[in-house]
């Protein structure tokens, strides 16, 4: 009994290998096996995506590991750069001291909305850039100059290092430095629940942690939408980041393609609150 | 168990013997190895934090550095501003901390019932228990709100804020080792001044609490250590907006919660990264002046 147990397991081994085999021939892309071990590090604001694709791509090959782990941008640009993991994760472009050096390349992976948020009881619906910038530079201190009601205004943002604020520093600010008559908040939540609690309050966060206890302002007249980042019309995005040690290859290179496949763009992409790139 | 076998006849027992010799020779230098390796292990975090910190003074003097309240990372770093605002938190701490830290412990060790002794203890312990960001929480959803409603109060994250939940967070140590101050006052002290004719309120401000005077100022001053280093609670309310603060009521900053804040997002070996470490120093290094403070009080104490 034991034996021909044995006999007909490795019978059904033998003929489901076929069949996988034969299976694997007809896509065009993944014939060759895939197998071997991803580790990706870096931004925290990219990981959920990327776990997400990585436990896809575990289901489609179980011969492959993916790890990834946070630890911020910075901390993902130099453990590539040292070849501690093969993927490092980042929300902004590489540094100086980091340009050139170890061939790090770039893959951009999709677009990450920020969204100029302020407290509920603000009746100013809509900023341009000049007076976006005096508010975050502190030249205006009050709503009732913008056409609101009299009331102090107050910023509630992110840390100097933070690259959110890097981010609104280059496109809204144009370089200009913010001023430091702020509040200061350690992340994208905690950002949105002050200003939730705070009268007058006005900041930023990432679009994906937009919701209805804030209220969104338009910025040059154009609302926020998945659909106006993409179309160029709302201009406030910075691009999501894999950077490899020189071009991907293998498994690596396998990953990074799952990653960008439309397939898995379409699916993952908008409901982690980040734009696919443009069409 | 050595002494056992050197006492015990040779043969079997000379062999035994050696073999505990052997033994306790190594118990010995496990245990000194373990010294050794606690003493490496702090002077290592000195000598590494330290050192880290120093490089700071290549990209900026230590007179803008300690002096400079303007802090535009990574042009300008000055952490004046932090520097101020740690010690300011810490004062208000303990000036709404200190007083009622002592009242509490007079209160506990000769006024209380027993029965309220008894219940009183374990909850002011329970405090020292709490998770500071549960502190942090409740300062979050209860100080700051509050804060905001008042007269000039901005958006409530403040000075206040952080100086009350520190108050509250001294607390427990302040009344731990006052309390055992206290009852460390020989009872005859405090029964002569009572034969005197002495008030309960005389006995206690005028012989117990000098007494006790010792006891009272380490409780006083590991209060002020551990709202010096406390940083969740402290980065949840204070606002780490890095400027001094013009009011009570307006947000400022600390040295911890500066740190916190940066530490992920820069870069190690920038000057930026540096002067993070540069204000870690500050901190261990005066957190080291205040240990050794207690143990100069401690050490009066026994003269």
């Amino acid at each position: 009994m034991q034996t021909r147990n044995w006999a007909m397991g490795a019978l059904a081994a033998a003929l489901s290998l076929t069949l996988v085999a034969c299976g694997g021939a007809q896509p065009p892309s993944d014939g060759a096996r895939v197998s071997g071990k991803v580790t990706a590090g870096g931004s925290t604001a990219l990981l959920p995506l990327i776990k997400a694709a990585g436990d896809e791509f575990q289901d489609k090959y179980p011969d492959v590991t993916v790890n990834a782990s946070g630890g911020g941008s910075f901390t993902g640009m130099k453990l590539v750069a040292e070849g501690s993991v093969d993927i490092g994760m980042s929300d902004v472009e590489l540094p100086a001291d980091l340009q050139g050096k170890d061939a790090l390349v770039d893959t951009k992976v999709c677009l990450a909305p920020f969204v100029i948020i302020t407290n509920k009881d603000v009746t100013v619906d809509n900023l341009t850039q000049e007076q976006l910038t005096a508010i975050f530079t502190g030249k205006t201190t009050n709503w009732k100059e913008l056409g609101g009601k009299d009331q102090p205004i107050a910023i509630i943002h992110r840390a100097a290092s933070s690259g959110s604020r890097a981010t609104i520093k280059a496109l809204v600010l144009k370089g200009q430095e913010f001023t430091d008559k702020a509040s200061v908040q350690d992340a994208n939540g905690s950002v949105r629940t002050a200003i939730a609690g705070a009268p007058g309050a006005i900041g930023y966060v990432d679009a994906a942690y937009l919701d209805s206890s804030v209220k969104a302002l338009k910025y040059n007249g154009v609302e926020y939408t998945p659909e106006n980042v993409t179309s160029g019309k709302y201009p406030i995005f910075a691009y999501e980041h894999l950077y490899t040690k020189g071009q991907p290859t293998g498994v690596v290179k396998s990953f990074v393609d799952y990653v960008m496949s439309a397939d898995f763009q379409n699916r993952n992409v908008p409901k982690l609150g980040f734009v696919p790139l443009g069409k | 168990m050595a002494l056992r076998y050197a006492a015990g006849p040779s043969g079997a027992g000379s062999a035994r013997h050696r073999r505990a010799l052997r033994w306790d020779r190594y118990n010995y230098y496990l245990f000194v190895f373990s010294a050794a390796a606690v003493g490496a292990v702090v002077l290592a975090i000195l000598l590494f934090v330290g050192i880290r910190g120093l490089a700071v003074f290549r990209a900026v003097s230590p007179l803008t550095f300690f002096f400079s309240a303007l802090w535009q990372p990574p042009a300008h770093l000055g952490v004046g501003a932090f520097i101020v605002g740690t010690f300011g938190v810490t004062l208000l701490a303990l000036l709404l901390g200190a007083p009622l830290g002592v009242a509490g412990a007079i209160f506990l060790a000769k006024v209380s019932p027993p029965w309220a002794r008894s219940l009183l203890r374990p909850a002011i312990d329970l405090l020292a228990g709490i998770p500071s960001v549960v502190y942090g929480w409740i300062g979050l959803t209860i100080f700051v709100p509050l804060i905001r409603r008042l007269p000039g109060g901005q958006s409530g994250f403040s000075l206040l804020a952080a100086g009350a939940i520190l108050g509250i967070m001294i607390l427990p140590t302040v009344i731990g080792i006052a309390t055992d101050a206290l009852l460390a006052v020989p009872v005859a002290l405090e029964e002569g001044a009572l034969a005197l004719g002495a008030t309960r309120w005389q006995t206690i401000w005028g012989v117990l609490l000098p007494a006790a005077r010792p006891g009272v100022l380490t409780a006083v001053v590991l209060g002020m250590a551990r709202a010096i280093g406390e940083t969740m609670a402290v980065q949840m309310v204070i606002g780490n907006t890095p400027r001094l603060a013009t009011s009570l009521l307006a947000p400022t900053t600390s040295l911890t919660s500066g740190i916190v804040m940066d530490m992920g997002n820069t870069q190690f070996g920038t000057p930026w990264n540096d002067a993070l470490f540069m204000m870690a120093f500050l901190l261990l290094v005066v957190s080291m002046l205040l240990i050794l403070l207690v143990r100069w009080v401690g050490r009066r104490a026994t003269v």
